[in-house]
């Protein structure tokens, strides 16, 4: 068998191809986003899409499972939040074919804005839960999802966490077996949750879930280690490794790969006769209070706090195993190092002609690259909570300023994919109460905070066919707008974003900007831009760093002159020339 | 026994690349290998990490403080950021390549130009390899990477490896020459310090 090296992410993707899914649908979201981009890779077997938010793509899913065949949608973990509304009454429907729902969540928040633990959503929406531990688990707990599904008919969660995402481990592959479509029957009584139909289905989905419980008891997706000791450790996920690491084989392990419904039967069987029982667990005091509610005396939190990744060293430190280990100090520290927006980014043009005026402003941001422009120099925020939310929150937050006679305007800034996202309704509530706001779309043309995702607004899709692509602009006059109210810019051009912003802050009631210039990154943007650069007159230049007040990545001051310390990523944009009183600055072509 | 990797630098080095051919590597050499990467915010400039652990077994993916028994730095300040988690009597192998962070280029911040010797009085255990200037010298800083990696191989003296295969598999054709030769420039660079 062939042996291969791969993230949890790759192997999710390849467990899917193996189990013979047929529909695949995903909004991306770190650390989930390569499930859906490794899909691809097999777009000849499996349809696969990035759909506008969680929400649809999860609907996607259900209507390819009702209909008959395999189907898996993937989110982050605040991504669920937002697909929790179908989840919760899928669960009830149960399924036709196999109904695969896949939660990568981000302990740590390595790239998010919360540490929410979605083991909790298993209970509660009804759903089985698989948590896989390393690679090679990501592939078969992702088949055996299916199987289980299909079998006790439930929607199944495969929950994993970034370090299971993006750790790369060993991966014995499997070939493609046929899972032939189901047929699609009419059954209103089963799929159409009306409530007559709906109270029947939840005493049907009660008891498939007893079902897989009493399965859970013999499953080989469960495993105890019995290492002789009087100590017990359960566990599951990324956890079960982390404890491994910390206590070997010095105690004995109940590994549960099936973390809801739990075999009560396995785990009292498991703690019988044991001194100690410990839950080593990430997160929430999920199995914790599961285990204290079945009676039996454990350990957890209380050791090991809910917050952060957990690790082998906290494990050592909490249950007494080691004293703190030698660490080396060298006495200085080394200066921070935040992510920064890259050289040649349509967000710096924006940020800085909003900085200039932000005596009149109080500004929302949103979850995207441009959520950078929070840090210095331009603070160009204040508050961001969730996708889409950059265009609502500035409606209320705008009637408690007034109620307050503080003058200043309220402005909501978000991306193209958070548009598309959930940003367009934010706008319909905007404009149709005549809030009192500036609404800004920061178009970059792609969704590109997690790497260069095509959405509504580009004209290829994830398995890279033409499709039509669709207007931002023409959605935004389609709510009824006063077109003066809605200014396009180019957020690199000074003289037209600052008029925008000006205007704006001229206007009583609703304004939109959209704010339309591609990613620097983007491949067709760097084809065009090479050999393009900006150079610095030395002898021009008198050292008076307003150049510098852009922030940008590739120039830097040195011998009290301004330079362009990094011809490579510097694009040409011409953004530090606009700021030169000097006109020490100009952009050169054919350069390198 | 397992050896803990840990590799630092900042985002746009080819970091992850670089952890990958050695994972395949030792794959190859019939390890257990594990490879953890945290990417998301910082491909934006920010510092990158990737740790990676080979044995005949590796259960958890990530190297805890004073854990790494080798920590190879494509930058000098992130070689002084990852120590802590530098094992007592652990090696590390760095560039003296300087990338300046934001805060640097604004003024808040001072860059510790001195962090190769600091680190050294304090490990008495640091190679320098100067894989930036050899890349440059060689007409592409992008090979930086593959560079570092050539010293690497050589100090964890695996054998019966085709490196020259490997590489050519994960670079583009074109540059495939040229990545092999920043490898056999680091592979037999005379060390300093």
């Amino acid at each position: 068998m062939q042996r291969v090296i791969m993230s949890g992410d790759e192997a999710v993707a390849r467990g899917a191809w193996e189990a013979g899914v047929s529909v695949a649908a995903a909004y991306p979201g770190t650390p989930s986003t390569e499930i859906l981009e490794n899909i691809s890779l097999y777009k000849d077997e499996i349809y696969c899409t990035w759909a506008n938010n969680e929400k649809t793509a999860t609907e996607i899913a259900i209507g390819a499972s009702i209909g008959g065949v395999r189907a898996l949608a993937a989110m982050k973990h605040v991504g669920m939040n937002v697909a929790s509304d179908p989840i919760f009454s899928a669960a009830y429907t149960g399924v036709n074919a196999g109904l695969l729902i896949v939660s990568a969540d981000d302990p740590g928040c390595h790239s998010s804005q919360n540490e929410q633990d979605n083991r909790l959503y298993a209970p509660h929406a009804k759903l089985g839960m698989l948590e896989p531990s390393d690679s090679q688990e990501c592939k078969e707990f992702t088949k055996a999802a299916f199987e289980l599904g299909e079998k006790f008919d439930l929607v199944m969660l495969l929950r994993m966490t970034t370090r299971v995402c993006h750790s790369k481990s060993v991966v014995e592959l499997g070939e493609r077996a046929g899972a032939p479509p189901v047929a699609y029957t009419s059954k209103p009584e089963k799929y159409a949750m009306l409530p007559v139909n709906a109270r029947k289905r939840h005493v049907a989905v009660e008891q498939n879930l007893n079902r897989l419980k009493e399965y859970a008891y013999s499953s080989p997706l469960n495993r105890v280690e019995d290492n002789g000791s009087s100590i017990g450790v359960i566990s599951s996920g990324i956890s079960y490794m982390h404890a491994k690491e910390a206590f070997g084989d010095s105690v004995n392990y109940l590994k549960l790969g099936i973390t809801y419904p739990i075999s009560d039967r396995l785990v009292r069987e498991f703690a019988a006769g044991l001194e100690k029982v410990y839950i080593i667990e990430e997160g929430e005091g999920y199995l914790e209070s599961y285990v204290k509610a079945l009676g039996i005396p454990c350990t957890g939190k209380e050791m090991l706090g809910c917050q952060g990744e957990l690790d082998a060293h906290k494990i050592r430190q909490a249950f007494g195993l080691e004293a703190e280990p030698e660490i080396y100090e060298a006495g200085i520290n080394a200066p921070p190092r935040p992510p920064v927006l890259c050289a040649g980014c349509p967000h710096r043009g924006f940020y800085y002609a909003m900085s200039v005026r932000k005596d009149k402003i109080i500004a929302v941001g949103d979850i995207g690259c441009y959520s950078l422009g929070v840090n210095a120099p331009f603070y160009g925020f204040d508050i961001g909570i969730c996708m889409g939310s950059g265009f609502s929150i500035p409606i209320g937050l705008s009637k408690a300023a007034k109620l307050q006679g503080d003058k200043r305007k309220v402005f909501g800034i978000l991306g193209d994919s958070t548009f598309y996202h959930s940003g367009f309704t934010s706008l319909l509530d905007a404009v149709h109460t005549c809030a009192d706001v500036c609404l800004c779309v920061l178009d970059n043309s792609i969704t590109a905070m997690t790497g260069h995702q095509e959405n509504a607004g580009t004209q290829k899709d994830l398995m890279g066919y033409e499709v039509p692509a669709i207007d931002i602009v023409q959605m935004i006059y389609s709510t009824g707008i006063d077109k003066s109210r809605v200014k396009i810019v180019d957020p690199i051009d000074q003289e037209q974003m600052g008029a925008a912003i000006d205007e704006a802050l001229e206007t009583e009631g609703i304004f939109v900007i959209v704010a339309k210039r591609p990613c620097a990154l983007l491949k067709e943007v760097i084809k065009a831009n090479r050999g393009a650069r900006c150079v610095i007159d030395q002898d021009k230049c008198r050292g008076c760093k307003a150049c510098m007040k852009i922030a940008c990545p590739a120039m830097a001051f040195e011998n009290k002159k301004a330079i362009i310390a990094d011809p490579a990523s510097c694009t040409g944009c011409e953004l530090c020339a606009q700021m030169c009183k000097f006109d020490a600055i100009s952009r050169v072509e054919g350069g390198r | 026994m397992t050896k803990s990797i840990l590799m630092t630098g900042v985002g746009g080095q080819g970091i992850i690349l670089t952890a990958k051919i050695l994972a395949e590597a030792l794959v190859g050499c019939g390890y257990d290998v594990k490879m953890s990467e945290i990417h998301g915010m910082s491909q934006r400039g920010g510092t990158v990490n990737t740790q990676l652990k080979y044995g005949d077994r590796v259960y958890a993916p990530n190297i805890g403080l004073g854990e790494a028994d080798i920590i190879l730095a494509f930058e000098k300040a992130e070689a002084l950021r990852a120590l802590p988690y530098l094992k007592k009597g652990g090696r590390i192998v760095m560039d003296t390549r300087e990338i300046y962070s934001m805060p640097v280029l604004l003024g808040q911040s001072e860059y510790p130009h001195d962090a190769h010797r600091v680190l050294n009085n304090v490990t008495g255990n640091v190679t320098l390899v100067p894989a930036g200037q050899i890349a440059e010298e060689m007409g592409n800083i992008k090979v930086q990477n593959i560079c570092l990696l050539g010293a690497l191989a050589r100090l964890l003296e695996l054998e019966n490896i085709d490196w020259e295969a490997l590489i050519t598999r994960f670079v583009p054709a074109k540059l495939a020459e040229l990545n092999i030769s920043a490898f056999k420039r680091g592979y037999n660079q005379d060390y300093a310090l």
